[in-house]
């Protein structure tokens, strides 16, 4: 059924159809819509879950992992310093690899206090050990649910997972989004078939010492099973697609490259604007394309390789900035590994930060640096405050 | 695609005004997408908000600089905040006004004004005037129909209070049709 509504209510609808058994998270702007909708549907009897209220973020995502330990699906939601609190959690979490899905409605991070968009929160986590999907509309930040549960608790996987969506940009924005019945969820995600479980009859324990003998090869099991996750995504993107219409098979999403001189790479919901930008642009003759990365762990190094092959200019816009790092965000130097050609430049762009406007214009502007060769550097600073 | 700017202070619901135009407008059978120019909400302070319509899915997801309509809920703002910043030549400007506008909008923008306090006065027996101002936008615009922005009403406010709201926007909708 196609319906209007705001991107955290998209959140919220798509993770009570996933039926999960347990709900626990703390409020943080611009998260907050989320997490009220889930406790009216628990309050209602709309959703059939435990609802845990907690003193911090920090104890939500613990409340998390002992549930999930217990055998339960399991929700959560959560912004900037929130998702900081919980970092020691998420290495937890994910090292005890439990398929929790934890919702990030994306904000920036304080000091300076804001409470507004761009993605320094879940970047900063991203050696945190759980798959991250960022979503460019409100029809992704939902489906993405669907999926994430479905790869997560996969036996091949068994990791938890981030679904990133734009703070404000998109969680506090109206637009039209397709909900699924209950019974074509069901269809899609079967019940939760834990691997293992905490159970007074067949004791274990989980999260033990594991002591020097033993302590890398749970970290490479990690890793390999995060690399495996890649082909589960594809799998299970492609099985939603052939049920609801919408194929997410890909890891990254191509527009325009095929002929394009110029590509900008980029996550989330600033890609729509450039589409728009880029379809302006190639009005006037100018050939540029887009590559959006949606899965950020598992980073798609070879997706991005070959949808970019043969393009000499490449820009990436970053809404995160890694302070002291010469190129000044993360995403650009994976991209430039990715490519590992240095006749190509493979230019970062910072910007977005804070919830600072990013027009149409602006991308353009942003093209004609990249064709200039001139980069790593921050997008559309107000010099007169420098 | 056209695109709306909605100017009003905080508490005079701005942000729920844009969110049931786009309701109707989704309902009117187009695209559309409603969003709020994220601010530190306070009671009185200027807000604003934004609503775009298209015949195609929308991705834009800057603020609105250059508008096809602006609807202004209080005129006060006029002094504070520059409304008619960047209105599209052929655009409509709606303003809630008591006395009628003394400032001039740009050239080719057509101004509307309305006191759409009072009928909110008299109708629902408070000055809030979003409901009011959708029916006017309606008649005005035609991007969204009565009946949609009626249906968008009734789902939003339950009972007498979607009644007085529903009554509220349709004599703001025949005023304005009457004096086109």
């Amino acid at each position: 059924m196609k319906a209007i509504l705001e991107g955290s209510h998209a959140a919220a609808e798509a993770a009570r159809l996933c039926r999960p058994d347990v709900v626990s998270a703390y409020p943080i702007t611009p998260q907050t819509h989320i997490v009220e909708r889930l406790a009216e549907m628990v309050a209602d009897e709309e959703l059939d879950a435990e609802y845990i209220c907690v003193e911090s973020e920090f104890s939500a995502l613990s409340a998390c992992l002992g549930a999930s330990a217990a055998g339960s699906r399991v929700y959560s939601a959560t912004s900037s310093q929130g998702l900081l609190l919980m970092a020691e959690v998420c290495f937890n979490v994910s090292g005890m690899r439990q398929p929790i899905v934890m919702s990030i409605a994306n904000r920036a991070v304080g000091a300076p206090l804001s409470i507004w968009n761009d993605m320094q929160d879940s970047i900063s986590l991203r050696d945190c050990g759980w798959i991250q999907l960022y979503a460019e509309d409100a029809q992704e930040v939902h489906d993405f649910h669907y999926i994430a549960y479905k790869v997560a608790e996969d036996h091949q996987v068994l990791l938890p997972v981030f679904v990133c969506f734009d703070g404000f940009i998109l969680s506090h924005t109206y637009e039209p989004v397709d909900i699924p019945t209950q019974a074509e969820v069901d269809a899609f995600l079967p019940p939760y078939k834990p691997y293992n479980m905490l159970d007074a009859k067949n004791p274990l324990s989980m999260g033990m010492y594991a002591t020097p003998e033993y302590y890398m090869e749970f970290r490479y099991e990690h890793d390999k099973a995060m690399a495996r996750s890649a082909d589960i995504i594809r799998k299970v993107g492609k099985e939603f697609g052939q049920k609801f219409g919408r194929d997410y098979s890909n890891l990254v999403e191509s527009y325009h490259l095929d002929d394009a001189e110029v590509a900008i790479v980029a996550m989330g919901s600033i890609s729509g604007t450039i589409k728009d930008a880029i379809d302006e642009m190639r009005a006037d003759g100018k050939k540029v394309g887009l590559l959006r990365i949606i899965t950020y762990r598992p980073f798609p190094a070879e997706d991005i390789a070959k949808a970019l092959k043969g393009i000499k200019k490449v820009g990436v816009f970053e809404k995160n900035l890694s302070v002291g790092a010469r190129m000044k965000g993360c995403v650009g130097y994976e991209v430039k590994d990715a490519i590992n050609d240095s006749s190509v430049s493979v230019l970062s762009y910072v910007g977005g930060l804070g919830g600072r406007d990013v027009t149409i214009s602006d991308i353009k502007k942003m093209v004609s640096e990249i064709e200039a060769g001139r980069g790593d550097c921050f997008l559309g600073l107000r010099q007169e405050l420098i | 695609m056209r695109e709306l700017r909605i100017h009003g202070r905080g508490g005079q619901g701005s942000v729920t005004a844009a969110e049931l135009i786009a309701v109707a407008a989704f309902k009117s059978g187009v695209y559309s997408q409603a969003f709020p120019a994220f601010g530190v909400e306070r009671r009185g302070a200027p807000v604003q908000a934004f609503v775009r319509f298209s015949d195609t899915k929308i991705r834009l997801r800057s603020q609105i600089y250059e508008p096809d309509y602006v609807i202004v809920q209080d005129s006060t703002l006029i002094k504070d905040v520059n409304v008619f910043s960047g209105v599209k030549e052929g655009g409509i400007v709606l303003v809630n006004t008591e006395k009628g506008l003394d400032s001039s909008v740009p050239a080719g923008v057509k101004l509307i004004q309305i006191d759409a306090t009072k009928m909110a006065l008299e109708i629902l027996g408070v000055p809030i005037t979003n409901t009011t101002l959708m029916g006017a936008f309606a008649a005005a615009s035609g991007e969204i129909t009565l009946a949609a922005l009626e249906e968008a009403v009734r789902e939003r406010f339950s009972g007498s209070l979607a009644d007085k709201n529903v009554a509220a926007a349709r004599a703001a909708f025949d005023l304005i049709k009457g004096g086109a």
